[in-house]
């Protein structure tokens, strides 16, 4: 097993990437504190873990309130007394031009996708601090590197996490914290139907113009997931402030 | 993960009898996988082969000149023969000139070139359409922090460094649909007889040289072990969605500007 004694917190870890995140890491041995905002799904993730052997929390706590990312840091220090591993996975999207874009919607996605992700890395960095070690994974996104259509908020977001990424690599290699983020295509996810719901297109339409990529197909979250165990693993040592683009070949040209 | 993460792939990785080439075969021959390792040095790779082989690992050795087509097509049919397939290639053969544009010979840029660029086109070109007929492989090729981004004195190295990165990008759309993936390791500074090669090309104390080059946010040169477990990453089904990527193992070291 590759991350044992190792404490992971993974945000947004109710569904989708986190989730299978959350469940691979266990299988490896990591203590997962799992967040997020619905208290019934993330109790059944951290069911899950716990009944296939593992040891897993839930801790309802939204992104955007520094108090609650304390909190979330600090109940994982009390239950599993360290904290190696912060996964910045919460994330949600809205299918909007800068013309239909409402300012609510805007600091909806700068909060939970950007600053969410400050918020955390100031909780938890202390502790990695204290420790001498620590790894920090950040859930970017294809569109943090290339801009795509009708999502000027989300590309703004996610461009945001991949620099500051690279400034905290900056900030905390010498005290032993590497900083990495990923960026995936589009993966099979609650987000990719609700997606097309919101562009008004047919699934099956929206689902093949996803695919259209070198590999010709979506991805799993089980495969961002093995991603992020590479970043978390010491099998990264000597990686900090990278992208890791996990997406089909799609931004390859 | 339970298991060994290549078991029944072979690899062919060229320049593997020292530095990253060298590592990366001992990483996959412990994870599995039959190594075809080949190199211009046969001591060297006769003895990677050795220290393979006494691990329990299976491995050839096979002298040649990748920047020969010929005899590439021979390392790719002796692999075949040995082991009947091949699953993975590390295009790992690389060398440095440390000079300006004004400074390097027109001998010394055709040779940089000639080993750090074709040599991969050279060698896909055999392998792709084995890789084609089987469910597919991983291609991984070795670029360079200095593939992203300049460095002084060094213009065919970047010039080539920064050929492999698009080379790879444009056979990872080529292919993809063969469900080969190509992907390439931009590693930083890293503790081989190459960057110990550069301090007296430039004429710098090895002890300076390395010094400065720890300067990153780790505060260290990598090891080759490193470089061989981020190419093992690509390798194995882990990375099953990741094709086209250049995959930045530094240190943190392209993470600002310096």
């Amino acid at each position: 097993m590759r991350l044992e004694h190792k404490v992971a917190l993974i945000t947004g870890g109710t569904s989708g990437i986190g989730e299978a995140t959350a469940v691979l890491f266990g299988k490896e041995g990591a203590s997962v504190t799992i967040t997020g905002r619905d208290e019934k799904r993330g109790h059944a993730v951290a069911e899950k873990i716990t009944n296939d052997g593992g040891k897993a929390i839930f801790i309802r706590a939204d992104v955007r309130n520094a108090e609650e990312c304390r909190r979330a840091v600090d109940e994982t220090l009390r239950v599993f007394a360290r904290l190696d591993i912060l996964f910045n996975n919460a994330g949600v999207f809205y299918p909007h031009t800068t013309l239909d874009c409402t300012e609510e919607e805007w600091d909806l996605q700068m909060d939970v996708n950007l600053k969410g992700t400050f918020l955390m890395a100031k909780a938890a960095l202390p502790h990695m601090i204290e420790q001498r070690c620590g790894v920090i994974i950040n859930n970017s996104s294809g569109w943090g590197i290339a801009g795509g259509d009708a999502a000027v908020a989300y590309c703004a977001s996610k461009g945001g996490v991949v620099l500051l990424t690279k400034a905290m690599a900056i900030d905390h290699g010498r005290q032993g914290i590497r900083v990495n983020c990923i960026c995936p295509g589009d993966v099979d996810t609650p987000m990719l139907p609700e997606d097309a719901r919101l562009r008004g297109l047919k699934w099956e339409d929206y689902l093949a113009g996803c695919a259209n990529r070198p590999l010709g197909r979506i991805g799993t979250t089980d495969e961002i997931a093995k991603a992020a165990l590479f970043l978390a693993s010491g099998d990264s040592s000597f990686m900090t402030g990278a992208a890791l683009v996990v997406d089909g070949g799609g931004l390859a040209d | 993960m339970a298991g060994k993460q290549l078991d029944g792939k072979t690899a062919v990785i060229t320049g593997g009898a020292g530095g990253i080439g060298r590592a990366t075969a001992l990483l996959f021959a412990s994870e599995g996988a039959a190594v075809g390792i080949v190199d211009l040095n046969p001591e060297r790779g006769q003895e990677v082969v050795r220290e393979i082989s006494i691990a329990g690992g299976r491995a050839i050795f096979e002298s040649a000149n990748v920047t020969r087509s010929a005899d590439c097509r021979r390392v790719v049919e002796r692999t075949l023969h040995e082991f009947g397939g091949i699953h993975i290639l590390f295009n790992n053969a690389g060398i440095i000139r440390r000079a300006s544009a004004v400074e390097i010979s027109e001998e010394d840029w055709d040779a940089v070139m000639a080993v750090n660029v074709k040599s991969v086109f050279l060698m896909s070109r055999e392998v792709i359409p084995i890789m084609a007929r089987a469910e597919g492989g991983s291609i991984i090729n070795t670029a360079s922090g200095w593939g992203l981004a300049g460095g002084a004195r060094a213009v065919a190295y970047c010039a080539s460094k920064g050929a492999v990165v698009l080379l790879t990008k444009a056979m990872a759309i080529d292919h993809g649909r063969q469900k080969i993936r190509v992907n390439c390791i931009c590693p930083g500074d890293t503790d081989t007889a190459m960057l110990r090669s550069e301090a007296r090309q430039l004429g710098e104390a090895e002890d300076r040289f390395l010094a400065e080059s720890a300067g990153r946010p780790l505060g260290r040169v990598g090891k080759p072990e490193e470089i061989a477990r981020a190419a093992l990453y690509l390798a194995s089904d882990a990375a099953s969605f990741v094709t086209g990527a250049a995959l930045v193992v530094d240190g943190g070291g392209l993470a600002g500007s310096g």
